[in-house]
């Protein structure tokens, strides 16, 4: 089942300056499985909120296939939604909680009792927690709780599936096992789906495809191999992975840090200065640089299998993190000849411009 | 040898001062020396033997001091059992009104946003601070003879003052926030999102109501149902006002005590007088009972007074 939200407005109770939601559209297709990704404020929730028609935006419309859900009930529009806090039914039993689903349906739409405890058992099966369907929520660990949530939103066979921070109070080792796990179960059941993330890495490795917003706006969509290597936006860039920001000027369609031309291609057309994101590993150390331009190291720390560098770019261009090798002998206060290798370049004012 | 002295004093005094702290302490940080210890215990004891178990031993000790058939007869009297039968009735009328109300102001407060939300918290806890006398009088102002809607309703046959109604419109009044206070708390804490999931997996309002925030609630529920009975039956300052004390007719247990009392009937008045204690004894065996399955629950976090 295909999603899709037109125009989505929503303004705050109080109503502050700034909408939560600003005119977000967003199409997530049948089976797909898209990442609200944004720091917090963004109004990722309340978009996957408003698609699970737990809240109601102020202008704009949501479809589900062809279907106008805008004036749906949350019961009306069969969605499966896991909070963060997993939110189970503290005063049933694991078994009970995803029965509840089936259970509370008009009679004649409920299936059998024998019926419904098959589907349990299929789906504690499913989330691989078969043999706990006595147990309360309280005696499961944070991951296991998780899976109950999902299973019990399995359970009604939803159209989609919404997913609120699914692994956010988790930590990190268990995050990583659940992350694989839910990408398999996707696999398998090809539920289309939704979820929201603060976090970079989920988004980019779990979803095929990521929704990066800001300030109510979706600043670009995209697979995660576009979003990281072609952001779309200056936010976009300094958001996703490890980036830092160098002043620079553009003339004539190249790049320029203090008259020295950096070997970038830039695109023609306006001039002026602004800001070119470069990665860790986009500026290479050591070399002879066609160009002279020379930084000075400010610190050196051991980062897992690479060094880090911290390297201070002459003409108050500012300061970078960049992968340094480990073989070179380097020290603090030395300076260095740098070369670009990449680098994305965004006049001041304005999005991409490279 | 005095040069020594004078040097190693100040480190046998400390030495000296970390062996006292260490013989004192040993477990926490926080422990007080035995002394002191059995003092205040000492003193609590005995404070709370002379104000709370003395008179309710005496309460026991006068309603029987003329044997158990004097104490039976006191209690078989017409008067008596139409005070023990109007108390009932009271409390059968105002509590379930009252958990209604309470369940009902605490569900909007603890899940829905509103402009005047914490003017409606204030106005929950009005009844705890007026005088209850104060709110018996409001009645009487509001419904009684002189009053305001007094004659209005007098021409339509109705009698609030000085009848029964006005006994349980009084207690309602002061037993209006037991139990909207017990659930605020513990309502807020839960949040809503429990409701959004049975919501989400196709449960009606209702159903979600009775199915999921009916049983996390019910512990506190219960709680706040004993103390907005005992209350309501223990009742003496608002209704008093409103009563007029027409015997056999809108005497209460606890008017009933007083009259009795003022007669000099001091066996009778000791022996209703014991009913209000054993049902303050029941209340508070049952909330004990029922924080131990709050603390199986959730936190006890949420007690109020």
């Amino acid at each position: 089942m295909q999603i899709r939200t037109v125009d989505i407005t929503k303004n705050f109770v109080g109503g502050s300056a700034r909408p939560v939601l600003d005119g977000v559209s967003l199409e997530v297709g049948s089976g797909e499985l898209v990442a609200l990704l944004g720091p917090s404020g963004s109004g990722k929730t309340t978009l996957l909120r408003i698609i699970a028609g737990l809240e109601f935006p102020d202008s704009g419309s949501v479809y589900f296939g062809d279907e106008d859900a805008s004036q749906k009930s949350v019961q009306e529009r069969r969605v499966g939604f896991v909070f963060q806090n997993y939110a189970l039914f503290k005063n049933l039993t694991v078994g009970e909680n995803i029965a509840f689903g089936l259970d509370v349906r008009g009679r004649e739409l409920r299936p059998p009792k024998a019926e419904i405890r098959r589907r349990t058992l299929e789906l504690l099966d499913l989330v691989q927690l078969s043999g706990l369907e006595k147990r309360r929520p309280g005696q499961l660990s944070g991951g296991q709780r998780q899976r109950v949530a999902l299973a019990r939103a399995l359970a009604v066979e939803p159209r989609v599936l919404l997913l609120d921070e699914p692994f956010g109070a988790l930590d990190a080792k268990v995050r990583r096992d659940l992350r694989a796990w839910l990408r398999e179960l996707h696999q398998q059941t090809g539920h289309t789906t939704t979820f929201v993330t603060h976090d970079q890495d989920e988004a980019l490795e779990l979803a095929d495809r990521v929704a990066v917003l800001n300030g109510g706006r979706i600043e670009q969509i995209g697979s995660p191999d576009d979003i990281y290597d072609h952001p779309a936006t200056p936010f976009v860039h300094g958001f996703i992975g490890e980036a830092s920001a160098l002043r620079a000027d553009l003339r004539g369609g190249r790049i320029f840090i203090g008259g020295h031309e950096l070997a970038l291609p830039g695109k023609s057309g306006r001039n002026g200065s602004g800001r070119l994101f470069v990665r860790p590993h986009d500026i290479a150390i050591g070399e002879a640089a066609a160009n002279g331009l020379e930084a000075e190291i400010v610190a050196l720390r051991r980062s897992g299998a690479t060094r880090r560098a911290e390297i201070a770019v002459p003409f108050e261009a500012g300061r970078v993190e960049i992968d340094a090798p480990t073989s070179a002998n380097l020290r603090p206060g030395e300076k260095v000849p740098i070369r670009f290798l990449r680098g994305t370049f965004f006049l001041d004012g304005e999005s991409a411009a490279a | 040898m005095t040069e020594t002295i004078a040097q190693w004093a100040p480190e046998t005094a400390e030495s000296v001062w970390t062996r006292i702290s260490r013989s004192r302490g040993r477990g926490a940080a926080t422990g007080e020396s035995p002394l002191l210890a059995g003092v205040l215990i000492a003193v609590s004891l005995i404070f709370l033997a002379l104000f709370l178990i003395l008179p309710l031993a005496v309460v026991f000790y006068e309603a029987f001091a003329k044997g158990a058939l004097a104490y039976l007869a006191a209690l078989a009297e017409p008067d008596a059992q139409s005070a023990i039968r109007l108390t009932l009735l009271v409390a059968a009328i105002a509590v379930p009104l009252n958990v209604v109300f309470g369940l009902a102001a605490a569900w909007a407060i603890a899940k829905f946003r509103f402009p005047a939300k914490s003017f409606l918290i204030t106005l929950i806890d009005l009844p705890f601070s007026v005088s209850p006398v104060v709110a018996g009088l409001i009645y009487v102002l509001l419904f009684g003879a002189q009053g305001l809607l007094g004659p209005w309703l007098k021409a339509h046959g109705l009698e609030i003052i000085f009848a029964v109604p006005g006994i349980v419109l009084a207690t309602i009044f002061v037993t209006f926030p037991f139990v909207a206070r017990e659930l605020i708390a513990l309502m807020e804490d839960q949040g809503t999102s429990e409701e959004e999931v049975a919501l989400s997996l196709g449960a009606s309002g209702l159903a979600t109501f009775f199915r999921v925030t009916l049983p996390n609630v019910k512990w506190a529920l219960l709680y706040g149902v004993l103390l907005c009975n005992a209350r309501a039956m223990g009742e003496f300052g608002a209704v008093s006002v409103v009563s007029g004390h027409i015997r056999g007719l809108t005497n209460t247990m606890p008017l009933q005590v007083e009259i009795l009392y003022n007669e000099y009937n001091i066996t009778a008045a000791f022996a209703v007088a014991s009913l209000l204690a054993l049902l303050a004894l029941v209340t508070l065996a049952a909330k004990s009972l029922l924080e131990g399955r709050f603390k199986d629950g959730h936190s006890a976090k949420t007690r109020g007074h």
